[in-house]
């Protein structure tokens, strides 16, 4: 009995899989059948190959619900909604904080009944907090850049 | 799965300019046209319901933000997406890796993800139908991530060997090849059934 030479294994292989899903054509047909011919074990394989695809191909995912695409573009466009208003939000949110921690310095080192240490206390609080909000939006500036997925929206 | 025609192309190519220019109805047109194929790939990949439907639709939410980005002469929308898509699925299965749960297990406790569409109505026929589509289901949730996805993409969406190589940017033989080592580790898994 012959054997298929571990060589043309890979070859065949490949034409089976061309072959199983129905892509092969011209000369890799006509190679293909010549090794179901030549090998008993090109054509077991063949067998248990395109068992498996029958199988396979009988079946699907089951439906959902039809609501459910029926609501899909709603959900799509709320998410889409409310990541703008997050946005709005954020800008907002950060020129008033920043307008506010400035103002409320500059009122703390101009008051003449506050103590030094206070002072030095309240403005180590509102810098420290400026500083982590810097940390944390460079973080993720450089998390984007470095990020599979942002490569793959690049594309 | 069937290819993206020319005129299609250029439909979405046009659509795409739209939403571009800020119209979002012109997005929803996309999404509308597209959303089937984005959940049921989901579902293959994530193996839930309620999480193939939220990737796929967060899915759609980071392709409107990054519409800027996305260049026609590379590829068709869908394609696009789909990178976006995977990963999604893909980030989401690792944290769930780090949790203790497995896909496996998520996949044995939804057996119902998978049907086959019945013309017999004979129990016996029915019973060893759904033993077998059971066992597929398991069999498909214990592959690797990269396996499972040329599965879902050939067996379940139908695309051609063009268009798997045009989504995952590799060459049709390395999908050959991959698609033989995914149902090599299938029909082992599957020896009793088969």
């Amino acid at each position: 009995m012959m054997k298929l030479p571990e060589a043309e294994k890979q070859q065949f292989r490949m034409l089976l899989m061309a072959a199983i899903d129905g892509e092969i054509s011209g000369a890799d047909k006509t190679r293909f059948q010549q090794y179901l011919q030549q090998y008993p074990e090109c054509r077991e394989e063949w067998q248990r190959y395109a068992k498996l695809k029958e199988v396979t191909s009988t079946m699907q995912f089951t439906k959902p619900q039809p609501e459910v695409w029926d609501r899909y573009w709603i959900n799509v466009y709320n998410r889409i909604e409310r990541g703008i208003g997050w946005i709005i939000f954020s800008i907002g949110c950060v020129i008033l904080l920043t307008y506010g921690g400035f103002k409320t310095v500059e009122a703390i080192i101009a008051d003449p009944q506050l103590e030094l240490i206070v002072k030095i206390g309240i403005t180590a609080v509102i810098g420290g907090l400026l500083l982590l909000v810097v940390s944390v939006v460079r973080e993720k500036i450089f998390t984007a850049k470095t990020d599979r997925y942002q490569k793959e929206v690049q594309r | 799965m069937n290819s993206t025609s020319r005129p299609e192309r250029e439909n979405d190519d046009w659509l795409i300019s739209r939403c571009q220019s800020g119209d979002l109805q012109a997005f929803g047109v996309l999404v509308e046209k597209y959303k089937q194929r984005a959940y049921y790939t989901a579902l293959g990949l994530v193996g839930s319901h309620e999480d193939a439907l939220d990737l796929s639709q967060e899915a759609f939410v980071r392709a409107y933000r990054s519409l800027g980005k996305f260049q026609p002469s590379r590829g068709s929308f869908f394609t696009w997406y789909y990178k976006i898509l995977r990963n999604r699925c893909f980030n989401f299965l690792r944290d769930r890796v780090r949790q203790p749960r497995s896909f496996s297990v998520i996949g044995e406790s939804k057996p119902q993800l998978l049907e086959i569409p019945d013309e017999n109505c004979d129990p016996t026929v029915i019973a060893e139908r759904n033993e077998i589509k059971d066992a597929v289901w398991r069999a498909i949730s214990s592959l690797n991530e990269h396996e499972r996805e040329i599965i879902i993409l050939r067996d379940f969406q139908g695309l051609s060997y063009k268009e798997i190589a045009e989504t995952l940017d590799c060459p049709i033989g390395t999908v050959m090849s991959r698609l033989f080592n995914a149902r090599r580790q299938l029909r082992e898994k599957l020896n009793g059934y088969l």
